[in-house]
């Protein structure tokens, strides 16, 4: 297992490279001059390049991802360039937002998946089955920028019982865990655990259907056992794919929530990239988009771990 | 089947559905009750993405001003805000008073205001404002800033020099001899040297600034919020708020702006989405709209292959737009545009070609220039599907379009990414990145006098040396240039400043459109505003009313 598991650590190192000269390509192909987007419009010439070798995008650009790169590995993402703050710093209390938002996001999306997914898959043809599958079709389609506008006007505008952006009376600064604080978090959290519901609850359902039709059910039953205790064998064979999707999942909700965080100026690490994208901040756009994809890369490696953990036949595959 | 259920999740599940539900409904609803702003609370809903730069000059443009520049900060010559009928001038600000050297026009001397001092306690005086400038223009002073240098310098391209008289006054040199220089210095925002010699780094300046302005920071979250409250020693008593406190908060989703405003978070938003405004009334809110300096035109090609070089095309298109259907589809939150700058505007001069909607004149005009059914004109413009003051570019341009094929003229549109037109314009017409583009769409600021003329009409200042994108030539408007810029005396810079503006529109030199009117709707308990003819505002006479 321990060997597995470095093997797999070691795998992910060349994935971080690959992914940070995609990122830096990409963030350097787009079009729009950095330095302009941050200084005003007539500026004349020689400021421009005057700040555009402060910050060193007078270099070639191999250069300059040598340069970024041998920083990034020792955790300085540089500053940015339109507030001039370190962009570790900023991605910190940024992804700390983020984390919290996907992290309730996610619990309430798995657990309305699972149960859904696992009475559909159990039940499957039926009349709950149908409902089930209406209701995961529907959370995958459905745009979460528009769902999140529409729970606004509903729960905030027309009802006033839920905020309608923001994270509390004093900004995440002044975080904390009472009801003032938490009735910021419900509309957010709501809009963006409506895909991974879906898409759980479509799992889910389509796995346990699959575990069901196997022949070691019936034996199982022929044998006598507990409806409960063919459910906990149900589980246990479902269990790796099902982990997996919701490892995956959590990566979307980490990287994804750019047009809800928008959308509820909840100020994530989405806010903070469509910010940064608007401004041609590159220095932090790309510090975030590493450090999400590094999120992904990390969470991928756990998933694995853990699904090997729970079924050795991956280990010995 | 339901007896499967049960042995599945156990017995009572409807119960701890509802059970669940009821405790979900109790935290939503819990806090409904809460206490509402303290009396004298205004927080206000910018359209920017991040609360802008407090160092002293601000980011962000107009709005960087307007909220965090001129609250915290003064130049030493400010703005008159004080009237939504005339248009803004400039007032004393630090200094007191300043004068042109008769003998020497190049030289000012500024008398400093005696007995300001900034935030943290610090005087402000001759000292003060010659680290300001060293900040700005001495690359070797150890708080000279890059940032803010990008900000600001190039408003006040006319600087050379300065030096102290005595503790109370100081002399500026310029370059060359410039009546527009008043109008430069009043965007340098005047910093403390104390402050910053406690951190020696202005982003921790930034977290604890000290100004002289009617406002001190207290509380700064980046992306999220500032918090303001009065300066109770502001050295104009007049401008001491009367708001106990001011919250800044950044929400650029305009329909994220306009929820926070309906659901009672903000009291104040700037920008609301123009289909919510009805709504925004029934709930309470006005919105409060006045014409500003600013233009939305076309800015024309004058190449040698331009069709604009034919002053009967460029009358020609400027007769074809209905600047009143206009001013409708933008639902009234427009003014349509009489020349470059408003008809109240003491520059505006007296033009003899009035711009009006009058299509059969446009036809006729473009049949004398060679062009009719037969040969019909063809126009590329350069536009943005959004960005800072384009108001609605899309369906304005698609009017607008519509307008000039009506008598004649075809307009097909490079749509560009904002940031990528600012860079095409920058570039200018004859650069490869306009591609042969005949006119670009970018709506002006004509809030002083090199900004609304000087830096589009002069030769000298033909792209990429300025922003004179269409590369316009003519001695004569550079004369009439150069005689605004050596009349110092108000009353014959304003007669010269109005010549340009009637050769200006005489000539059609733009194909103008409406003004804009910044709408922002604020709600009805919020009192005491004026909104000035100005891209900056005053709230320290705001209140509450509850």
């Amino acid at each position: 297992m321990f060997g597995y598991i470095l093997r797999r650590v070691a795998y992910a190192i060349p994935i971080a490279l690959g992914v940070s000269i995609i990122v830096f390509s990409l963030v350097h192909l787009s079009p729009g001059d950095p330095i302009n987007a941050v200084i005003a419009a007539d500026a004349p010439a020689e400021v421009a390049q005057r700040l555009k070798e402060a910050y060193g995008f007078d270099k070639p650009l191999p250069v300059q991802y040598g340069k970024w790169l041998l920083r990034a590995i020792t955790g300085d993402l540089g500053v940015s360039i339109a507030t001039g703050r370190a962009v570790a710093g900023e991605i910190t209390s940024a992804a700390a937002n983020t984390i919290m938002l996907a992290f309730f996001a996610g619990m309430l999306g798995f657990s309305i998946g699972a149960v859904l997914g696992g009475i559909a898959g159990y039940n499957q043809g039926s009349w709950i089955d149908k409902v089930a599958t209406t209701m995961a079709i529907t959370g995958v389609s459905v745009p979460h920028y528009w769902l999140g506008l529409v729970l606004v006007i509903v729960f905030a505008v027309e009802l006033n019982m839920l905020p309608a952006m923001g994270m509390g009376p004093g900004g995440s600064r002044d975080w904390a865990w009472d009801v003032a604080h938490m009735r910021h978090l419900v509309l957010p959290m709501v809009t963006l655990s409506v895909i991974p519901m879906g898409i759980v609850t479509r799992t889910i359902r389509a796995t346990v259907a699959e575990v069901l039709s196997n022949e070691f059910v019936q034996a199982l039953r022929a044998k006598g056992l507990l409806e409960r205790q063919v459910l906990g064998h149900i589980v246990k064979n479902a269990g790796p794919t099902c982990l997996a999707v919701m490892g995956l999942q959590f990566g979307y909700l980490l990287g994804g929530s750019i047009l809800v965080e928008t959308v509820f100026s909840w100020p994530g690490t989405g806010f903070l990239l469509n910010d940064a994208i608007f401004r041609r901040d590159i220095p932090v756009l790309q510090g975030v988009i590493l450090i999400l994809a590094m999120f992904f890369v990390l969470l991928n490696l756990m998933v694995d771990i853990a699904q090997t953990a729970i079924d050795p036949r991956m280990r010995r595959a | 089947m339901a007896k499967r259920l049960d042995r599945v999740l156990g017995r009572n599940v409807l119960g701890r559905l509802a059970l669940t539900t009821v405790a979900a409904a109790a935290l939503t609803m819990a806090d409904l009750g809460g206490p509402a702003s303290a009396q004298g609370t205004l927080r206000l809903g910018m359209t920017t993405t991040d609360i802008p730069l407090t160092v002293g000059q601000p980011d962000n443009g107009g709005e960087g001003y307007r909220w965090i520049g001129l609250t915290l900060y003064d130049g030493l010559i400010n703005w008159d805000l004080s009237s939504a009928d005339k248009a803004s001038g400039l007032i004393p600000g630090l200094a007191e008073s300043w004068s042109v050297d008769p003998n020497d026009p190049t030289k000012w001397v500024f008398k400093l205001r005696q007995g300001v001092k900034f935030h943290d306690g610090s005087p402000f005086n001759a000292e003060a404002v010659i680290w300001n400038m060293d900040r700005l223009f001495d690359d070797k002073a150890a708080h000279y800033d890059p940032r803010q240098v990008s900000l600001v310098n190039f408003r006040i391209p006319a600087y050379k020099s300065i030096r102290k008289i005595d503790d109370h006054t100081i002399e500026i040199t310029t370059k060359s001899p410039d009546a527009f220089f008043p109008y430069q210095i009043c965007y340098i925002l005047h910093s403390s040297p104390a402050q910053w010699n406690k951190f020696k780094d202005w982003q921790k300046f930034a977290t604890e600034p000290s100004g002289t302005g009617p406002w001190k920071l207290t509380t700064l979250v980046p992306r999220e919020r500032a918090e303001l409250v009065p300066n109770k020693d502001y050295w104009d008593p007049a401008r001491r708020p009367k708001l106990d406190k001011l919250i800044l908060l950044p929400i650029p989703e305009p329909s994220a702006r306009t929820a926070a405003a309906l659901s009672g978070q903000v009291d104040w938003i700037e920008g609301p989405a123009p289909d919510a405004v009805p709504r925004l009334k029934q709930q309470g809110f006005n919105i409060v709209a006045n014409a500003y300096p600013h233009i939305w035109s076309y800015h024309i090609s004058r190449l040698g292959d331009s069709p604009w070089n034919d002053l009967r095309v460029r009358k020609a298109a400027n007769l074809a737009i209905d600047r009143k259907g206009l001013v409708e589809l933008l639902g009234g939150y427009a003014a349509p545009a009489l020349g470059h700058v408003d008809k109240a505007d003491p520059w505006f001069g007296k033009p003899s070609f009035e711009l009006k909607f009058d299509p059969d004149q446009a036809k006729k005009l473009l049949a004398e220039a060679g062009y009719g059914p037969a040969k019909p004109l063809k126009i590329k413009g350069m536009i943005s599907a959004s960005g800072s003051g384009q108001m609605q570019p899309l369906a304005m341009n698609e009017y607008i379009q519509q307008n000039l094929k009506d008598v004649g003229i075809q307009v097909e549109f490079a749509v560009v990414e904002w940031q990528s037109l600012l860079d095409r314009w920058r570039a200018g017409s004859a650069s490869p990145q306009s591609q042969g583009a005949h006119f670009v769409n970018i709506s002006y600021g004509t809030q002083d006098p090199y900004s609304a003329f000087a830096r589009l009409l002069r030769s000298d200042l033909k792209a990429p040396t300025g922003v004179n994108w269409g590369e316009f030539s003519d001695p004569a408007m550079d004369e009439l240039l150069k005689k605004a810029q050596l009349s110092f005396d108000a009353k014959s810079q304003t007669a010269a400043l109005a010549d340009i503006h009637t050769k200006m529109v005489d000539e059609a030199l733009f194909i103008w459109a409406v003004h804009d009117v910044a709408p922002r709707a604020i709600h009805k308990k919020v009192k005491g505003f004026v909104q000035a003819r100005n891209w900056f505002q005053d709230i320290t006479g705001v209140y509450i009313q509850n």
